[in-house]
């Protein structure tokens, strides 16, 4: 049995604000396996950055507060570790590149120094053997893998382009010098959010592309958190599907995209513009995402809902594994 | 005779490059570069493409928000002036409706401002309007005594459509309406747009970098590249058999919801799109091309007759039959 990369159990995450406290994730588990690609996909709101950033560590705090559960990474329960300890992981074992490269990248520092920055971290990091001579890695030596590293992001020109600015570089060159960076480190996971929403269609295609074919090559899972189904169902090897904090429905991308369970989720899919005009009309989901502010022991999709019952109105529905591999968190298949 | 609602011809927008202006060998963006278009009466436009391509330049100078370097925009036969007659006939709806709705106005005044400029309706009848034109779209009359930030992002873009049609214009501008809005209220802002074009015979041009919605809402497309229209034609045939290097690139680029067709992981275009100041010479789109030839370096293909319904710019058009 392969042992998993990384296995959530029961995560919430709560938020304080002025107005009442938000419940961003309500008992999320999820599992990743290793060299697999899981989408967690949803709308604005739905947690699915909080999930992304619970896992790395990396929630504000505050508002942040009340982080429950258990985040496994091989063996090891994160929200266990002190700060210092959890240092040993992120970056290093866990990475997470974000939507906006530009924001990610110093302003100031050529694209060389910066990817030398994150070598040199995780050779700081790296146990040190006894009869070890290595003080400090040569200056060559950091310089061929800044190279070897924008080569594996099929950067051309490698050698110019790490002495250029971030200003300098198009949008998809700066999310690829993310990726580089990321992978830099030889994580065992990557966390990608929204990693192509800022990209045009056909960079998007590329960057995909690449983070998909590297998964084999350095040997890594990919978290991919992302507001589009489409995106999903080309990349993704597993898709969760989250709504209001909480994860609906989980299953192999194949049998998701041919059956899937959830009203939510089928709401979804049939929410894509496809084919020409008038063929067909859309069928939007009525009504808005609900307030997480609220506490509430019903399912958080049943106002929502066109296949709503008496049951979906006083008790909460509980993720279920119906089929193989199939989860769904809905009372129409309990 | 003028059947055509809109016709924009060998339309120029430059703008002056800081630090040239003024200059004999003065810098230019080129952002939109000889392009020509035309819109028939209850009829949707799309112009495609993505960012820096020019579209957005292209809808601005439309509505004369943007000056025009050259070139003629032409509205039932006559030049499109800033006047109370064009703008009565042509709006706009913007894509972020947050920095097109004004936060300190209420509803109310914000759908009924265009009244106030363009017609001359009294108070009373203004008021009678802006109830019915709010319901129309699919809010209910209570919206209209809040300010923006109480409404969610997909009410904004309902008043931001409000705002556009209650002045019964002829053609609507639509500049990536649903972008900024989830995939289902997305879907609730197309099907509301297709009812209040069957309900009043509304022209869109809609501009957009999601070829789906294109593909939905539209009659006939306009494939924008650095500037200029490599491709036109009709929806139908276009999505069917794109011709041009660029459009075919586009459409295998864009993800389809079936993880059993995983085109995204095959396709093979090069690049990225070029910079405005400086674009390649000759075929704007060469460098990327997997049929490029040597021609394509040094001369510009002309936007030529293809078939019936089909102009495309590419010296080797047969390739990609």
């Amino acid at each position: 049995m392969v042992e998993n990369v990384l296995e959530v159990n029961d995560l919430s995450i709560d938020y304080d604000s002025s107005q009442g406290t938000v419940h961003a994730l309500e008992s999320v588990s999820l599992t990743i396996e290793p060299r697999s690609l899981i989408a967690v996909v949803g709308e604005s709101g739905c947690g699915k950055t909080s999930l992304g950033l619970g896992i790395i560590g990396l929630l504000p705090t505050p508002p942040a507060n009340n982080v429950r559960g258990k985040v496994i990474y091989k063996g090891v329960n994160l929200l266990e570790l002190d700060k210092e300890e959890f240092r040993r992981y992120r970056g290093t074992e866990i990475a997470m590149i974000f939507q906006e490269p530009i924001t990610s990248l110093n302003p100031v520092y050529k694209i060389g120094m910066q990817i030398a920055e994150a070598i040199a971290i995780r050779n700081s990091r790296k146990q040190r053997t006894p009869n070890s001579e290595d003080n400090g890695t040569k200056s060559r030596e950091i310089r061929e893998e800044i190279i070897a590293s924008l080569k594996m992001v099929r950067i051309p020109d490698a050698e110019n382009v790490m002495n250029r600015y971030p200003f300098e570089l198009s949008g998809g060159m700066r999310q690829r010098i993310m990726i580089a960076m990321a992978l830099a480190q030889k994580p065992s996971l990557l966390i990608a959010d929204e990693p192509t929403t800022a990209l045009d269609v056909t960079t998007q295609a590329q960057v995909l592309k690449l983070m998909h074919n590297l998964m084999d090559e350095v040997d890594t899972s990919i978290l991919l958190i992302t507001h589009d189904l489409a995106v999903a169902s080309q990349v993704a090897d597993k898709v969760a599907v989250m709504y209001g904090g909480q994860i609906v429905e989980v299953a192999e991308v194949n049998e998701l995209f041919s059956e899937p369970l959830h009203p939510y989720t089928q709401g979804l899919l049939s929410c894509i513009p496809s084919g020409t005009k008038r063929k067909a009309r859309l069928k939007p989901i009525q009504g808005n995402v609900m307030d997480l502010r609220e506490t509430v022991n019903y399912c958080k999709f049943a106002p929502r809902c066109p296949f709503v019952m008496d049951q979906c109105k006083t008790a909460k529905p509980n993720l279920l594994e119906v089929k193989a591999k199939h989860k769904v968190a809905c009372y129409l298949h309990a | 005779m003028h059947n055509s609602l809109l016709e924009v011809e060998n339309l120029k927008t430059y703008f002056t490059l800081r630090g040239s202006f003024l200059r004999k060998d003065a810098k230019y963006v080129k952002a939109v570069d000889s392009v020509s278009i035309t819109v028939d009466p209850g009829t949707t436009v799309a112009v495609v493409g993505e960012s820096g391509c020019g579209k957005t330049t292209l809808a601005r100078t439309i509505l004369l928000l943007t000056r025009p370097t050259a070139g003629s925009i032409k509205l039932f036969g006559k030049n499109g002036t800033r006047s109370k007659e064009y703008y009565k006939n042509v709006q706009m709806v913007f894509q972020d409706p947050d920095s097109s709705l004004d936060p300190t106005m209420v509803i109310r005044n914000i759908i009924a401002e265009p009244l106030k400029g363009l017609s001359s309706m009294t108070k009373e009848e203004i008021d009678i309007k802006v109830a019915k034109v709010v319901e129309e779209v699919g809010l209910s009359r209570d919206i209209l005594d809040r300010v923006p930030r109480q409404l969610s992002g997909g009410q904004k873009q309902r008043v931001s459509i409000a705002r556009a049609i209650v002045s019964e214009p002829k053609l609507v501008l639509l500049d990536e309406p649903t972008s900024a809005l989830d995939a289902s209220v997305q879907a609730q802002i197309l099907n509301l747009l297709m009812d209040l074009q069957t309900k009043h015979g509304l022209s869109y041009l809609i501009i957009t970098h999601n070829i789906s919605v294109a593909e939905y809402l539209s009659d006939k497309i306009y494939v924008m590249y650095a500037g200029k229209v490599v491709e036109y034609g009709s929806t139908e045939s276009i999505i069917a058999k794109p011709r041009h290097p660029y459009t075919i690139a586009l459409l295998s680029s864009t993800p389809v919801p079936d993880p059993k067709t995983r085109n995204l992981l095959n396709v093979e275009i090069v690049g990225e799109p070029p910079s405005s100041i400086k674009p390649p010479s000759g075929c704007r789109f060469h460098p990327r091309c997997p049929y490029a030839e040597e021609i394509c370096q040094t001369k510009e293909p002309a936007l030529d007759v293809l078939t019936d319904d089909r102009l495309v710019a590419c010296h080797f058009v047969n390739k990609t039959a």
